[in-house]
């Protein structure tokens, strides 16, 4: 009846807020990750710095998503919110209290470091449970009627917990490139000089994950082994963006490293999304299964199309406000 | 002992929607007093005018950061632990609670950081727009929230096909018939909730000579803003009472503790509700008023709590008290406006000590009064989720256990605690530290403004007061 799918288009809008998400709050939760390992306390205050300005225009995609899945497409929000149950807590705790040192922390001085450590702990536990959520994705939910059957801690597996620590390591990957680009001096040598090493952490739990995932999902397998040969494309796009960030590393490249890093995301991102469309809910319910009336999807979209141009408008233009190199002793600007 | 995640669920609800509550409250009546002061200051110029609205923003912008914190955890509530019903609403719910994100998003990234941070950086007009802007998103913010709730405890323009509600009608839906009344209602107590806590604040400045001349306007704005709004918020709870009795008899039975169906209904001051029994205990009320109040004649019917089987009835003594205390607190602030009057008669209003003294105790009661008033329309339509359709024990999550609702529980009350903790000692450090002549501020701040992030509007340190001041 329709002259166009309108569960298609939520896909695609959810899905770019995903992929918006991980990536911007991915560089500032990865520089949470990152602070206590960070060379000196001047270090950590440029680390701050340079993200003091978007993180939390970050974080709006969270939001958006949260309720945009909702709207569109409900059985996604009422069968991954119970089942993540106590790790969307987690993470909802860790979100909080990462923002509140944020902002308190600036305005601190004799208890600065108890809000350093609330940052760097909050921004730790939200990602893990953010990674744990993403290997719950592959390993699929038990459910029945159209409702989460199974129990407690089924999203803490020994798989789920690999992909937890996995974004950990690629999260920091992100702050480590982001700083790269941010700073200069002492700090960015610290930041090329862990950037390699945590490549090489991700490699790692990307080979496990890519190896370990058809075995915890037989759809899975079937994809990638089947006959659909042209999906290798996005495995071997990561590589090749992975080789491209070892490389301009290498050469002292400032913008391409953090560049290639979003390339290995995106590639990663593609090929999870091709691993299980349609999908949304694993094993057992599609996109279509899983939306919301016509009418109602119909509804929202009038006004996201109208905000979300509206949105990156000004997200880049904050970007381009604060856009340059934050030095030691003065803040991002 | 056995773990109910019902009850346990209700109680996180009931917990985590409270808290938030209270700093949109303020938030909304807030904007638009900071709206109408960058009016002032943009008609007649008068630089008291422009130092109130440069004090009051930086209030707002701690509170509405706040409040943005505690909202994050609510849109995932619904999932978490009422996933039957988010499903089965979703396809009115969801894109109402979406549209409230889509325009509080709108508002931050348009005109939130022009209110916050571009104070001499734009043209006043502009300011003053973005400042009518902001004070226009909270009140759209507030629709859209507001209609869903209202939605379930009167819904219409729906149909339910397949345990799913499908609209029928957008227009029905979202104007159902308890919206007006509620809205009305809640944008009035944001007015007063603001009200105080301007009036309060500005009494505890005069009380130590800061800024007389600001704040003296400032009590003086208030005071007659109140002087209205607290009787004519009696008239609108009075005609949101009647619409209540008409769509939910049984609500209104609770809140006047009424059991037995019947005429000439006395309005009870002081009863112990036992709901074993369904009868009060110790009931002292005045003849004939519920009646008269109710049905406009001394001798009208008034539906009993009974007329619901046990089970289908809400926890009455809750909603009794909640009531009174809602209702108590009204009567107080209706007195004191009406104090005030007096007092301006005799050009008394800035000098009275006690009269000021009174007012900053007062600053927190509004919130309770509002409080009480959701305790007592949200138990009050126990135990149905929306209401005649779903139950709350439909609604719930069917695979979460007592133990993982309590562990979550008590997780969000411990999280809570440190933020409110320091985000109530940190707003009142930016009162204490405010209003003071320009020399006397700090100006050591290692933060500047950011856009997109509101407290750093603030300007005020976490630790080491500027001006110590002991009370």
């Amino acid at each position: 009846m329709e002259m166009f799918d309108l569960s298609i288009i939520w896909a695609g809008i959810i899905g770019f807020g995903v992929i918006m998400y991980v990536l911007m709050d991915g560089f500032d939760l990865g520089l949470g990750i990152l602070f206590p390992f960070a060379p000196d306390e001047d270090s950590r205050d440029v680390m701050m710095n340079s993200i003091a300005p978007v993180w939390d225009g970050n974080e709006t995609w969270l939001v958006l998503g949260g309720a945009g899945l909702l709207a569109a497409f409900p059985l996604v929000y009422s069968i991954f919110l119970p089942a993540l149950y106590l790790g969307v807590f987690l993470m909802l705790a860790g979100l909080i209290f990462r923002g509140i040192a944020f902002e308190f922390r600036f305005k601190s001085r004799r208890n600065r470091h108890w809000w350093n450590r609330a940052f760097s702990w909050g921004s730790a536990i939200a990602t893990f449970a953010q990674g744990v959520v993403v290997g719950a994705y592959i390993q699929g939910f038990q459910t029945e009627n159209f409702v989460y059957t199974g129990g407690a801690f089924d999203w803490l597996t020994p798989f789920t917990i690999v992909t937890g620590l996995g974004l950990m390591a690629g999260y920091a990957l992100l702050g480590s490139t982001w700083l790269i680009l941010k700073s200069e001096g002492h700090v960015q040598d610290w930041a090329y000089k862990i950037t390699p090493i945590l490549l090489a952490i991700v490699l790692v739990v990307f080979a496990i994950i890519s190896i370990w995932t058809p075995f915890v999902n037989e759809v899975v397998w079937e994809r990638w082994f089947g006959n659909l040969r042209l999906i290798w494309i996005f495995p071997a796009l990561a590589l090749l963006f992975a080789f491209l960030v070892f490389k301009s590393v290498k050469q002292r490249r400032e913008s391409y490293p953090f560049i290639a890093t979003i390339g290995i995301y995106v590639s990663t991102y593609l090929g999870l999304i091709v691993s299980q469309w349609p999908m949304i809910v694993p094993p057992n319910y599609t996109l279509w299964d899983a939306a919301s009336a016509p009418e109602s999807q119909l509804f929202l979209l009038i006004g996201v199309l109208f905000v979300i141009p509206v949105v990156l408008v000004y997200t880049a233009w904050t970007y381009w406000v604060f856009r340059g190199k934050v030095r030691v002793g003065e803040g991002y600007h | 002992m056995e773990l109910d995640p019902l009850m346990l669920s209700r109680i996180q609800f009931a917990f985590v929607v409270c808290f938030h509550t209270i700093f949109p409250v303020f938030t909304i009546g807030l904007a638009s007093y900071i709206a109408l002061l960058n009016g002032l200051f943009f008609k007649t110029q008068n630089p008291a005018w422009d130092r109130l609205a440069l004090f009051w923003t930086k209030v707002f912008a701690v509170v509405f950061g706040m409040g943005v914190v505690s909202g994050i955890v609510m849109s995932f509530q619904f999932g978490t632990n009422w996933s039957n019903f988010s499903l089965a609403a979703s396809n009115f719910i969801g894109p109402l609670l979406s549209y409230e994100v889509v325009t509080a998003f709108f508002l931050e990234a348009a005109f939130l950081g022009v209110l916050l941070f571009g104070r001499g950086k734009v043209p006043q007009g502009i300011h003053l727009l973005a400042a009518i802007m902001v004070a226009v998103g909270t009140f759209i913010s507030a629709f859209w929230i507001l209609s869903a709730n209202s939605w379930m405890q009167t819904p219409a323009g729906v149909e339910l096909i397949d345990n799913r509600f499908h609209v029928i009608s957008w227009r029905e839906a979202i104007f159902n018939p308890s919206f007006p009344y509620r809205f009305a209602h809640m944008a009035l107590a944001s007015f007063v909730t603001g009200g105080f806590v301007v009036a309060g604040v500005s009494a505890w400045f005069l009380l130590r000579g800061r800024d007389p001349e600001a704040n003296r306007r400032a009590l003086s704005m208030c005071l007659w803003l109140l002087l209205f709004l607290t009787p004519l918020q009696a008239v609108v709870g009075d005609y949101h009472g009647l619409n209540t009795l008409e769509y939910q008899p049984t609500k209104v039975a609770a809140m006047e503790g009424h059991w037995e169906t019947a005429n000439n209904v006395p309005l009870l001051l002081f009863a112990l509700p036992d709901q074993e029994a369904q009868q009060n205990r110790f009931a002292v009320g005045i003849p004939n008023l519920a009646s008269l109040i109710l049905t406009h004649s001394l001798d009208g019917e008034i539906p009993g709590i009974n007329e619901a089987p046990p089970e289908e009835q809400p926890p009455v003594m809750l909603v009794f008290w909640s009531f009174r205390v809602m209702v108590g607190i009204g009567l107080v602030m209706i007195a004191t406006a009406f104090a005030g009057l007096l007092l301006r008669r005799r050009g008394r209003i800035y000098e009275s000590t006690a009269f000021l003294k009174t007012l900053v105790g007062m600053i927190s009661l509004p919130f309770i009064a509002v409080l009480a008033g959701w305790i007592v329309t949200e138990s009050g339509r126990a135990p149905w989720l929306v209401y005649g359709v779903m139950t709350h024990a439909e609604g719930v999550t069917p695979s979460l256990t007592g133990w993982m609702a309590l562990a979550t529980l008590i997780g969000y009350v411990l999280v809570y605690a440190i933020v409110f903790y320091a985000g109530i000692y940190y707003l009142t450090r930016v009162v204490r530290n405010g209003m003071l002549p320009e020399h006397a501020q700090d100006k050591s701040d290692p933060d500047a403004d950011r856009p997109k992030r509101p407290l750093s509007a603030a300007h005020t340190p976490f630790d080491d007061d500027v001006d110590p001041v002991r009370s």
